[in-house]
């Protein structure tokens, strides 16, 4: 799959969840109505910055803390196409590829992007191009390919029971 | 070939016929957590998923503990949801009044045994490593699957191996065994592994404690974090379960990604400072912070251990009249003991609110939260900026007795001066 977009840059290292979406607002379900909330307690105005053609590019260790699947349900709702970081906590990482959020680790890359960089990703060789620049990201494990070439584990999951 | 401990754990619930750390297999679960922010969200997933029914109801469990009680409309919908979702699928539900924070119910219930793996909607999952069991906190869409399948992906951790080498001295408790261990890693170091603690110092730590240590495994970034199994966890289980559970340690020639010693003689209470739970200094560089209140409770340390020793340093004293104080016993049963022991009587009498169980302002869900330049100690795990309500507010981590010591004072002060009379 390939994707393009625009970088959305969030700048700094080891952002949790509770900035992202903060704890206040955990009492919705609806990822329509969680959209609001995205960044609240980080940068609020970074949400004027989202659509369908933004690619989220962040800082090393991203999304640590709360398994809140909040963040990325928002991030969906809002639009996003994509994540780059230079790493990623676990959790907010396995969200990612739940959801059917391609989630790319690559430090070069994500030190290249300054925010509205044109971004591209090939999902299945894990080249990112920054503004014409061509990047390795890390590699992702078969089962994880799997399950984001399914559009995650919610179709990956469906498609089992039908089996 | 050799193994860690919970290679060995998570290969007897794999198809796998070996596994190393980076393999990514499907793994099967004994027990599945979610609670009324996790779970309603997860149900969701499950029914786009085209599932209907859970894995194994006997296998499945659901507790109302984040916002409870219920603080708006909202949140009271998510436990009736959860209630009904509960009774529907015939799944043990712990609602109001019966049960407590997760982590801390579930061990005391006894769904926590060596050797199991348990798949929690909540990212404190990783407490249940306190009993030797691959505890590990994932999102809800996970949890959906967990619901549906009785299994989630994992990738193999490497094991950071920790030894808790000597003794640790008066004041120093749990908490500040795991806040030397992520002062030391960072909010990072742990990211792909499981911790492992051994050494004299992991085996002389109670169950409460080895919960306070364990719980915080996921702020290095850790999967879970593990005890291996002893006399202890065998007599804490004693009475609670019938849950058949194993005994296994890393073998002696297992690798490990990195082995960390904390000597615990040299180690003085510690308090994280704001806003990551890796800012740790002794408490004797936090000394004079003003403080305007103070929590105790939560997943981590809102157990008898905790509650006794607050009293420890609370008994004879009043909190400071500009500071506030709340104490939230983990679950109904230790609420219970307390007020037994006479413990909640001595709290109100100093001064303190006590709060039934409840995760609330822990995470910022209300029962407490914080206004814009306050600045907080609590027992509790986490201290991003805007975690306890307002992102101007502060939060430092810490142990009981500092955080009861700091009640008294309006200042972060050292226990022990509370305790001798010197005036700070």
């Amino acid at each position: 799959m390939i994707i393009e977009g625009r970088a959305v840059v969030i700048a700094g290292d080891d952002l949790d969840t509770d900035v992202m979406y903060p704890g206040a607002y955990l009492n919705i379900d609806d990822p329509e109505q969680m959209k609001p909330y995205l960044f609240e307690g980080f940068d609020p105005s970074l949400r004027d910055e989202l659509g369908d053609d933004a690619v989220i590019v962040t800082g090393a260790n991203f999304g640590i803390g709360s398994s809140r699947e909040h963040v990325v349900q928002a991030m969906k709702a809002w639009g996003v196409q994509g994540v780059v970081g230079k790493s990623f906590a676990r959790i907010f990482r396995r969200n990612c590829v739940n959801l059917g959020l391609p989630v790319l680790e690559c430090l070069d890359a994500a030190e290249a992007a300054q925010p509205g960089s044109r971004v591209r990703i090939d999902t299945g060789t894990g080249a990112v191009d920054v503004d014409g620049r061509t990047f390795q990201a890390q590699p992702i494990p078969e089962l994880v390919l799997e399950l984001q070439a399914s559009g995650g584990l919610v179709p990956w999951a469906r498609e089992r029971l039908r089996a | 070939m050799p193994h860690t401990l919970a290679e060995k754990i998570l290969l007897a619930h794999t198809e796998a016929d070996d596994v190393r750390p980076g393999d990514v297999v499907m793994v099967r679960c004994d027990v599945v957590m979610a609670n009324d922010v996790s779970g309603p969200v997860a149900f969701r997933q499950m029914e786009k998923m085209g599932a209907t029914r859970v894995f194994d109801p006997s296998r499945v469990v659901m507790v109302a503990d984040h916002f409870m009680p219920a603080k708006d409309a909202r949140s009271a919908e998510l436990q009736r949801r959860l209630k009904e979702w509960s009774d529907e699928q015939g799944v043990t539900f712990y609602g109001q009044g019966r049960g407590g924070i997760e982590h801390t119910l579930l061990c005391e219930e006894g769904w926590v045994v060596p050797g199991s793996v348990i798949a929690g909607g909540d990212s404190h999952t990783c407490t249940y490593g306190a009993l030797a069991a691959f505890g590990t906190g994932l999102g809800s869409t996970d949890i959906a699957h967990c619901l549906a399948f009785g299994e989630f992906w994992q990738a193999v951790p490497a094991t950071i191996q920790i030894e808790f080498a000597g003794e640790k001295s008066r004041f120093v408790s749990g908490k500040d065994l795991i806040l030397a261990v992520i002062g030391e890693l960072g909010v990072g170091g742990g990211t792909n592994a499981a911790l492992e603690f051994v050494g004299e110092g992991a085996e002389a730590l109670s169950i409460d404690e080895r919960l306070a240590v364990a719980n915080m495994a996921v702020e290095a970034g850790a999967e879970t974090g593990l005890f291996p199994a002893d006399d202890k966890a065998a007599a804490y289980l004693e009475g609670r379960t019938d849950r058949p559970w194993t005994t296994e340690r890393s073998d002696p020639d297992a690798e490990f990604a990195r082995s960390l010693r904390i000597d615990l003689d040299e180690l003085s209470p510690l308090v994280a400072l704001p806003h990551l739970p890796g800012n740790v200094v002794p408490v004797a560089d936090a000394i004079g912070m003003k403080i305007d209140q103070v929590y105790i409770g939560n997943c981590s340390n809102g157990t008898m251990t905790d509650l006794r020793q607050t009293a420890e340093i609370l008994r004879g004293h009043s909190v400071h009249r500009d500071c506030r104080m709340i104490v939230v016993p983990a679950t109904q049963r230790i609420y219970r003991e307390a007020m037994r022991e006479g413990l909640l009587d001595l709290f109100v009498e100093a001064g303190a609110m006590v709060s039934t169980p409840t995760c609330g302002a822990c995470f910022g869900g209300g029962m407490g939260v914080l206004a814009a330049g306050e600045r907080a100690v609590t027992t509790t795990n986490r201290n991003f900026k805007g975690r306890m309500g307002s992102p101007e507010a502060e939060v430092c981590l810490a142990n009981a007795y500092v955080a009861a010591a700091a009640a008294i004072a309006g200042e972060i002060v050292d226990p022990a001066s509370v305790l001798s009379g010197v005036s700070t």
